[in-house]
């Protein structure tokens, strides 16, 4: 039983990491309709940015972040002006192929910025087990994740406040809820859509920099976005919270499967199982847990 | 002026439901059979058949069937590499289970296998659309080659979990040399899509673009939405399923389950958005364009004599570049360009 | 300041300069296509690798070339992807007078090209990597899994965990995990495993880890769970960082870990940080310098050819891995000349026959200035492996070290057997008649 809490804890932390990523895809698709398949590259560009302005020009890591950030927002408003300006009305689909055509730009010039190598990154915070859950448990609880969970909390909170409490915040959800009627009371839809990529650019700086302490920056930082995507299915696209909750489950159970499911068929189901779980999760409810119910009419 | 269909009139049934009803067409579409049957097995290099030419169609072939399901009928599908490897490793077990197989035969029972795959993992779309669905095709594609790495029997009990394509003999000619195996996927490739073309243009395809442009409105009028979708995913994994056989059987002969991974489905989908949705002659275009592209690219980039591993990644955010620069310039793909330009000939050199 | 890319930049101009003057002069030229990656997931493998072999190529020809005959080479992206791998192999393969050798550095590819060897009469290295069986090389003539292939390997793995016990039979009973990368890769080695298993007497347990790995709570669980004497870990990329911290959190020892060849480079410690240290690997290179590394910082490097953007990883596993194979593709180029004509440029068909008896023991290792930098090696058209010896090397925190100083052999007779058995069923497949090509 001991065991088997130890798996749902691990799971649940996982997922945190998961719903980390996750966050960056809802608010841009909350915000612009647009699937940006572009995040997992965000995530590496902005941790490799870091990285790599802390080892080539010898700053510190409290100097490199603040800079990548900048690096992140200026991003985020030359993608809207030369991507999706251009593309506003398109079929969703030319959108979400307009961010794959990013992602291979931005995997190419970060790169060929900083070269291909693998990094390490220190955050400075020990990813060992908690010694009090230790001693008084016998369960492993990883001080990183509780930690990252807690970065997490933080992160969400900051942007429900954006969201709900600040002016932005208020033409945000405009924005979200009706192009055509936040156009027309003269919310200016471009420059909300460069915020909010900025701040989808930020988000993959904290999920990068988390990420990348625990796995070295490379390029496989990219694929942690594959792993964002059923979160995003069971949470709903359009919801923050959504993200949290589909993380917490995806997480969980993902790592219940493989531990408990996984020795009877042959294991690694880790890679399908989330999304096999989100297809019935979808069976149910169409639109994800917390997604917006879409009414048809003809 | 070049491209006028004026005074070609249609006098009985049979004319007015021609495939090509304009001559134009016709002679063109003939002209370019001639080539690539004659000309071309004539006069091509080995390296033009081998790393070119048999990708381009095999992709084709492969972009075809997405197309049919995510252009024709609205279903966006990331699960593409998955269909093909169905029919890859099915149309390999055929061959290698039953003696005597006829390959081609093997090539159409794989595809078989392929469409009720597609069948099984196409029934979610009954109830989940857009994005959502996309997101979860990517379980079919995790999922099955998850299966074909797992089961050893698939792999006919092979240590490492490779499979290695029989040698092609039908009625007793053997396609060996890449010029033969051109000539094959040729052929194939010619078949399906002049059914492709035909089945888009009957009330099957008719009843696809009604659940494209709005399913509960297709509903309404009568179509079985069901129906339609299902046989949507099963013409579309059947047409991936024979593109990933040949895959395996002419263009790469040795292949592991991994070569049928995420970024084949990508690339695929690609052509299909690239080409142009909805259109059979785009998914030729998009297929040319992304086949040719990255290696002209590396071509190019190589003789700027800058080192590797800066060409390297410029080859890549080019391919980057291009890819939003044409969505810019046509978001409807390259058919939609080349439709523009029959417009153009059409009135030249008289334009109003 | 120092941007790779201004340093890229700056780089160009002189090797636009050489380009020009090599093309002038390819006509005596050996030609070696490089089916190199540098971008996506396997990037840091790649540039090292081929890094190495191409920084050996300009040793080769700053030392007069093999007889006077200079090597060139193209290389070409292949994004570890099979297509545009098979893409390169035929657009390099015809080029300036015909390719000598290739090696993809990748399975997939590998497998894509296979086919194609015997057609286009050119011979392929697959040099620690992809089908192990190709050792036959009465089946497969054109291809040379040299130094070892995964099979002996993962049976020098089973006999260095058994001197760690105090003798193979210290090993019945205990229980080793197996950690391996889900793929035809991590499959590779379970017939070895499974047969040693039988007659060992340990207890197996086998743990995929879903590609490409960036998540391994669950896995490293059921290790603790499990509670292994050892943990084989059969991995790549940024799967082998991943588990070796994820060990580390888990309280795993690492000094109980053992990875595959490709688990241990610099690419997968550094990136684990302290977490690494203790580690243990396969390899078939000795860490250490060497004077031909040296040579190569002297006289390709002082000169402003060097390969490698970053020159720390010069001497690094990767880098030192394409070298070795450069070496022995040299070697077996030399070998061809021997017999075929000095000074004269070689065919893929005489090369092939260079490979098939190569034969670098001490004393020729200590010529090329290499001595104990991999095993002794000789070929033979039944054994196209060449030696079968592997070493263990442990990381200290800062670099490499090697464990055992003696080259380790496991099993050998079984994996041979195993190689004989496999192959057989190949060539049945194939319907190809096993025999060795005439010289």
């Amino acid at each position: 039983m001991q065991f088997f809490f130890e798996v749902l804890i691990a799971g649940l932390l996982s997922g945190v990491m998961y719903a980390l990523v996750a966050l960056g895809f809802v608010l841009i698709f909350k915000a612009s309709g647009v699937f940006n398949f572009a995040q997992g590259a965000m995530v590496f560009f902005a941790a490799l940015t870091a990285v790599g302005l802390k080892e080539e020009f010898n700053l510190s890591l409290w100097v490199a972040i603040p800079l990548t950030m900048v690096v992140m927002i200026v991003l985020g408003f030359a993608i809207e002006r030369i991507v999706l300006r251009p593309l506003v009305n398109q079929h969703d689909i030319t959108l979400f192929m307009a961010t794959i055509g990013l992602t291979f730009f931005l995997e190419g010039l970060v790169q060929l910025i900083w070269g291909s190598t693998v990094r390490k990154l220190d955050l400075g915070i020990p990813d060992v087990p908690i010694e009090v859950v230790m001693s008084k448990t016998g369960m492993l609880v990883s001080q990183f994740d509780v930690i990252a969970a807690g970065i997490c909390a933080v992160m969400v909170a900051l942007l429900a406040i954006l969201f709900n409490k600040t002016k932005i915040g208020r033409a945000l959800r405009a924005v979200a809820d009706d192009h055509q009627a936040a156009l027309s009371v003269g919310i200016p839809l471009q420059h909300v859509w460069g915020i909010v990529w900025a701040v989808a650019g930020i988000v993959a700086l904290v999920a990068g920099l988390l990420w990348g302490s625990r796995n070295g920056v490379q390029f496989a930082l990219t694929f942690v976005a594959l792993k964002a995507l059923p979160v995003l299915i069971i949470g709903g696209f359009t919801s923050v919270p959504g993200a949290i909750v589909g993380g917490l489950i995806i997480g969980a159970s993902e790592k219940l499967a493989e531990v408990f499911i996984g020795p009877y068929v042959g294991g690694g189901i880790e890679g399908w199982f989330p999304y096999v779980l989100a297809l019935l999760f979808l069976l149910v409810r169409p639109e994800g847990l917390f997604g917006e119910k879409i009414i048809r009419r003809i | 002026m070049i491209y006028r269909e004026a005074g070609q009139f249609k006098t009985t049934y049979l004319n007015d439901s021609q495939i090509f009803p304009i001559a134009q067409d016709r002679y063109a579409v003939a002209a370019l059979l001639i080539v690539a049957f004659i000309a071309i097995p004539l006069f091509a290099s080995q390296y033009f058949f081998s790393a070119i030419l048999i990708p381009f169609l095999i992709f084709s072939l492969a972009a075809l069937g997405l197309n049919i399901l995510t252009g024709y009928a609205g279903q966006i599908s990331l699960g593409t590499a998955a269909f093909m490897a169905v029919g890859a490793f099915a149309s390999y077990n055929f061959m290698l289970r039953v003696p005597g197989m006829p390959i081609l035969v093997a090539f159409i029972l794989g595809g078989i296998c392929a469409a009720m795959v597609g069948i099984l993992f196409g029934l979610p779309s009954l109830r989940i659309r857009g994005f959502y669905l996309a997101a979860s095709t990517l379980a079919t594609q995790f999922f099955v080659v998850w299966c074909l790495t797992k089961v050893p029997w698939f792999t006919n009990y092979s240590s490492s979990g490779v499979i290695t394509a029989q040698q092609i003999n039908i009625l007793g000619i053997p396609f060996d040399t890449p010029g033969e195996k051109y000539v094959l996927v040729l052929i194939i490739v010619s078949v399906m899509a002049l059914l492709a073309k035909n089945m888009v243009r009957s009330n099957v395809g008719r009843s696809w673009m009604a659940v494209r442009d709005m399913d509960v409105a297709a509903e309404v009028i009568g179509f079985r939405i069901v129906r339609t979708k299902l046989i949507a995913f099963a013409v579309s994994s059947f047409y991936c399923g024979i593109a990933g056989a040949l895959f395996a059987f002419c263009y790469l002969g040795t292949v592991e389950p991994e070569a049928y991974n995420l970024d084949l489905s990508f690339r695929i989908l690609f052509m299909v958005i690239i080409g142009g949705l909805g259109s059979i002659l785009g998914s030729f275009l998009g297929a040319g364009f992304i086949v040719l592209l990255p290696t002209v690219l590396s071509v190019i980039v190589h003789y700027t004599g800058l080192p590797n591993s800066v060409t390297s990644n410029l080859e890549l955010m080019v391919f980057g570049a291009l890819i939003i620069f044409f969505l810019i310039v046509e978001p409807h793909g390259l058919a939609r360009l080349w439709q523009i330009a029959k417009e153009k000939l059409r009135l030249w050199p008289f334009p109003h | 300041m120092k941007l790779k890319l201004l340093k890229a930049l700056t780089v160009a101009a002189v090797a636009a300069a050489s380009t020009v003057t090599s093309t002038l002069a390819t006509a005596q030229e050996q030609f070696i296509p490089i089916l190199s990656y540098r971008v996506g997931l396997y990037a840091a493998g790649g540039s090292g690798f081929f890094g190495g072999a191409i920084d050996y190529f300009n040793l080769v020809n700053a030392n007069g070339g093999i007889n006077g005959v200079k090597i060139s080479w193209e290389e070409c992206e292949t994004e570890y992807n099979a297509s545009r791998g098979v893409e390169c192999y035929e657009r390099l393969k015809k080029k300036n007078g015909g390719a000598s050798l290739v090696e993809p550095l990748g399975t997939g590819i590998a497998y894509g090209v296979l086919d194609r060897l015997p057609v286009d009469k050119i011979p392929m290295t697959t040099m620690g990597y992809g089908r192990s069986d190709a050792a036959n090389g009465q089946v497969f003539p054109y291809v040379f899994p040299l130094i070892t292939s995964y099979w002996n390997q993962a049976a020098g793995m089973i006999k260095h965990l058994g001197d760690k016990a105090g003798g193979l039979d210290k090993l019945k009973g205990k229980k080793i995990v197996h950690l391996y990368h889900d793929s035809a890769f991590g499959k590779e080695p379970f017939p070895v495993l499974e047969a040693l298993e039988k007659s060992l007497g340990y207890q197996l347990i086998k743990i995929p880890v879903a590609h490409p790995g960036t998540e391994q709570n669950s896995q490293w669980l059921q290790i603790r769970q499990a509670n292994p004497d050892y943990v084989i870990l059969w991995g790549w990329g940024v799967m082998n960082a991943v588990a070796i911290k994820t060990a580390a959190r888990n309280g795993f020892p690492r000094e109980k870990m053992l990875g595959v060849w490709w688990a241990g480079s610099e690419e997968d410690t550094i990136p684990a940080g302290d977490a690494a240290k203790g580690y243990t690997t396969m390899t078939f290179n000795t860490p250490g310098n060497y004077p031909v590394i040296d040579e190569i910082r002297k006289k390709v490097y002082g000169a402003g050819k060097g390969n490698l953007a970053d020159k720390d990883r010069i001497g690094s596993v990767y880098h030192m891995r394409g070298i070795t194979a450069a070496m022995l593709w040299i070697e077996g180029i030399r070998n061809a000349q021997n017999k075929y004509g000095k000074g004269k440029v070689m065919t893929g068909e005489q090369i092939r026959w260079g490979l098939e008896n190569i034969n670098v023991d001490e004393k020729r290792q200590r010529e090329l200035g290499a001595f104990n930098m991999f095993p002794t090696i000789k070929t033979s058209c039944q054994d196209h492996e060449g030696s079968g010896a592997v070493k263990v090397q442990v990381w200290d925190g800062k670099a490499w070290k090697a464990v055992t100083p003696n080259w380790i052999q496991g099993d050998r007779a079984m994996v041979q057997k195993m190689v004989a058995e496999s192959s057989a069923k190949y060539a049945a497949e194939k319907k190809i008649t096993p025999a060795c090509l005439p010289g």
